[in-house]
């Protein structure tokens, strides 16, 4: 049963739901793929593919373990990975919160708006008297639902004596809305429900983008979520095993590892030889053979034979838990960023109040009541409130991002943009990163049948130079060769049967050359080299950082030597052999120097690097954790869309300041209308709607700054 | 004026309606995979039944 923990358990009928994520789904085929595929399987009674979230959901019989299924989708051709639970079902309820409030205040702002106009173009007596109790009914309960969101905020930041953007919007909302009754009670002339609940409807869009923003990115980032194993198979006194999950495991244990499977735990080999694929630890995928007396770390995958392992280090104490640790506190740093729209709020919100007092004062001193005061100063509050404001800077983030998810980028939220705008100072990881972090084979010196047999048996391995050797052929379009028999054996490779004769893929004999694979066809055989080349056009990038004043560097935990050349060829600093401790130590001395530095890493031993830098990139290969300590991901061979990342995010701020100037000559020209008591709701509605279309139209303009 | 005693709240009722439909679309998830809709309708549905 545990292997079904985030099923959904349906207990009439024996059928359970399990969630998969499926990242490689990319058109209507794989849609009908799956959905047929899974279908046509025994025990499974449907399946049901989410594409926008790349999510696939099971439901079947208790029978069908979630391996069985992972299985099925890789013969269908898929990678999937049991969903375990869903990350971001608080996030997608504040959306779901937001739209509705959106749809409410959207309801309220065109019925009460047609009220008005009629009110404005002269109907009078006892029916604007109607119109006015009209508005009144459909807008307090609009004010109520649709204003929650901004109440709440308020609240919150004033219990702790501060100040948001929310406290000005929900006293000017409450205000006017209040004064409307009022008026309406009394038979007065104007009533402000119009400029009310247009004003929410404006901000809860501006809400709606920013919070839509968040959750796009993250659903695909969320993905990859939680590799680390959840369980272990431990060795008993009797010698049998058992299934223990991994918080309750202890130091000391014996634990027996399946190929395959990923540890739970840091441990000592005690026997058995396979290869280990750290990737989730390092970033290299490269597979580290290990024997008897080998440490191996939590989160490490066996990938070929069984291993007898005993733990040394459990729960809290593994060296993934550490990095995360360090990972914890760097971050620290990051959250206490203050975005624009907060810093332009507090120099925002103390004004408007003091010019709304003002008036109010100001008017009084004249003479002129506290009624027609009164009216004045909520007529500042509206004028003043900060529609253009609110929408300045979602609206400019969100078309920004849209444009860089065309190209490959995920960034994961408007505060990270802001971030990356700001860097001077680039700091590059290599393996993985300037480099692709996947072993590419040299097939030159193959022949057409040598090629297509090598892909025969390749593509049936996951072994990662399997996987080089199955894309780099993929590429250049050789067909595979019909090869029977094919079986694997760990450690050794791949075997079958070619038109008669014995072929084979394994271990190269040369043991000079770390990173080679012997092809056996008959008696003939082959040699296959690989490297790890560096992207095509890293040199392009570090060209284009520079010419935006953005000093590179390379940081990285790999080999002097390895690193010098890497640097030696892009003619930028490096630095080999720093531990994440230490990367972490550069990018703290790098800021107190005064610098703001970008950190582009993907293994886990980045993640505490890429937490505190200023702001980071992680590409879509990296370890689970570094995706989630980035600010961006970006997907693909090429390295370009870092460079891309800072030139749009610069865009976008200038973009954002040009809003905010917007907003600001907007209220130069409004407040002395409002003060001067000439503000009636018509021209307040107009104002505000102009203002904000200003501010959205201006932010379109950077759809086409990616391209 | 008796016009309007009609068309005021048939608006408003229209109005309401178009609410009532948007959450009960939210409510069946009918927003839950916009990308998955458009591509669907790209699948041959011969054999659905499979």
């Amino acid at each position: 049963m545990t292997a079904h923990d985030p099923s959904l358990a349906d207990s009439d009928t024996g059928l359970i739901d399990t969630r998969f994520t499926v990242p490689g789904m990319r058109c209507a085929g794989c849609i009908a793929k799956i959905e047929r595929g899974l279908g046509e399987l025994d025990g499974v009674e449907a399946a049901r593919v989410n594409f926008s979230a790349k999510r696939v959901a099971v439901r079947h019989d208790r029978s069908l373990d979630a391996a069985a299924l992972v299985h099925e989708f890789e013969r269908l051709g898929f990678e999937a990975e049991l969903a375990v639970e869903n990350p971001l079902a608080q996030d997608d309820r504040e959306l779901r919160k937001l739209l509705r409030a959106l749809a409410v205040s959207g309801f309220g702002m065109m019925n009460i708006m047609l009220l008005s106009v009629s009110v404005w173009s002269g109907a009078g007596g006892v029916t604007r008297e109607m119109f006015h109790w009209l508005s009144a009914l459909i807008a307090v309960p609009v004010v109520a639902y649709a204003g929650q969101p901004f109440f709440a905020s308020a609240w919150m930041a004033l219990r702790y004596r501060r100040t948001n953007m929310d406290v000005p919007i929900s006293i000017g909302v409450l205000l006017a809305t209040g004064m409307s009754l009022y008026e309406t009670l009394t038979g007065g002339e104007h009533a402000y429900f119009d400029g009310a609940v247009m004003l929410l409807f404006f901000l809860l869009a501006g809400r709606a983008l920013d919070a839509m923003m968040r959750n796009k990115t993250r659903s695909g980032i969320g993905a990859l979520l939680g590799r680390i194993g959840k369980h272990a198979s431990v060795i008993q006194a009797d010698g049998s095993t058992a299934r223990v999950d991994a918080g309750e495991l202890e130091q000391g244990m014996l634990v027996l590892v399946a190929a395959g499977e990923a540890l739970a735990a840091d441990g000592v080999v005690e026997m058995g030889t396979s290869s280990i694929d750290n990737a989730m630890l390092t970033g290299e995928s490269t597979p580290e053979p290990v024997c008897a007396g080998s440490e191996v770390h939590a989160g490490a995958v066996n990938l070929m034979a069984p291993l007898t392992i005993r733990l040394t280090a459990v729960a809290q104490d593994t060296a993934v838990a550490e990095i995360a640790r360090l990972m914890d506190e760097a971050g620290q740093s990051r959250s206490r960023y203050v975005r624009i729209a907060d810093r332009a709020s507090r120099l925002y919100a103390p004004a408007v109040h003091t010019l709304a007092v003002l008036a109010f004062i100001g008017w009084m001193i004249a003479g002129v009541g506290w009624h027609q005061s009164l009216v004045i100063a909520i007529a500042v509050l509206i004028i003043t409130c900060p529609c253009a404001m609110g929408l300045a800077v979602p609206a400019a983030q969100v078309v920004a991002s849209g444009a860089l998810l065309k190209r490959g980028l995920l960034v994961k939220d408007g505060s990270a943009l802001e971030r990356l705008a700001e860097i001077d100072v680039a700091l590059f990881d290599k393996t993985g990163t300037l480099t692709l972090g996947e072993p590419r084979p040299d097939l030159g010196p193959l022949d057409e049948e040598e090629k297509a047999v090598a892909l025969a048996l390749a593509q049936t391995s996951r072994h990662p130079l399997s996987l080089g050797i199955t894309a780099a052929l993929k590429d250049s379009a050789i067909a595979p060769a019909s090869v029977d028999a094919i079986s694997e054996e760990p450690g050794q490779g791949i075997s079958g049967m070619f038109c008669g004769q014995p072929v084979a893929l394994g271990r190269a004999d040369a043991a000079g050359a770390s990173l080679a694979s012997s092809l056996a066809i008959g008696d003939r055989s082959k040699t296959i080299l690989f490297t790890d080349p560096l992207r095509d056009d890293a040199a392009d990038v570090v060209a284009d950082l520079d010419a935006m004043g953005i000093e590179s560097r390379i940081i990285s935990g790999d080999r002097v030597e390895a690193v010098d050349a890497v640097a030696i060829q892009l003619a930028i600093a490096g630095e080999g052999g720093v531990s994440p401790g230490e990367k972490l130590a550069r990018l703290e001395q790098l800021k107190a120097e005064g610098k703001l530095p970008l950190m582009v890493g993907d293994g886990l031993n980045d993640g505490p690097a890429l937490a505190a830098a200023h702001a980071s990139i992680a590409p879509g290969s990296a370890s689970d954790a570094s995706q989630q300590a980035a600010d961006a991901v970006f997907v693909g061979a090429r390295l370009m869309p870092v460079a891309l990342a800072i030139t749009v995010a610069r865009q976008t701020m200038r973009i954002v300041r040009q809003n905010f100037g917007f907003a600001v000559i907007y209220n130069v020209l409004a407040v002395p209308l409002a003060l001067a008591g000439m503000v009636t709701p018509m021209i307040a509605s107009i104002a505000m709607s102009l203002s904000s279309l200003v501010v959205v139209g201006n932010s379109l303009r950077l759809a086409r700054a990616a391209s | 004026m008796s016009g309007l005693a009609l068309l005021i709240p048939l608006a408003l009722a229209m109005g309401l309606a178009g609410l009532a439909m948007f959450f009960w679309a939210m409510r069946n998830d009918q927003f839950e995979d916009l990308d998955g809709a458009a591509q669907r309708i790209l699948i041959d549905d011969e054999d659905e039944t499979g």
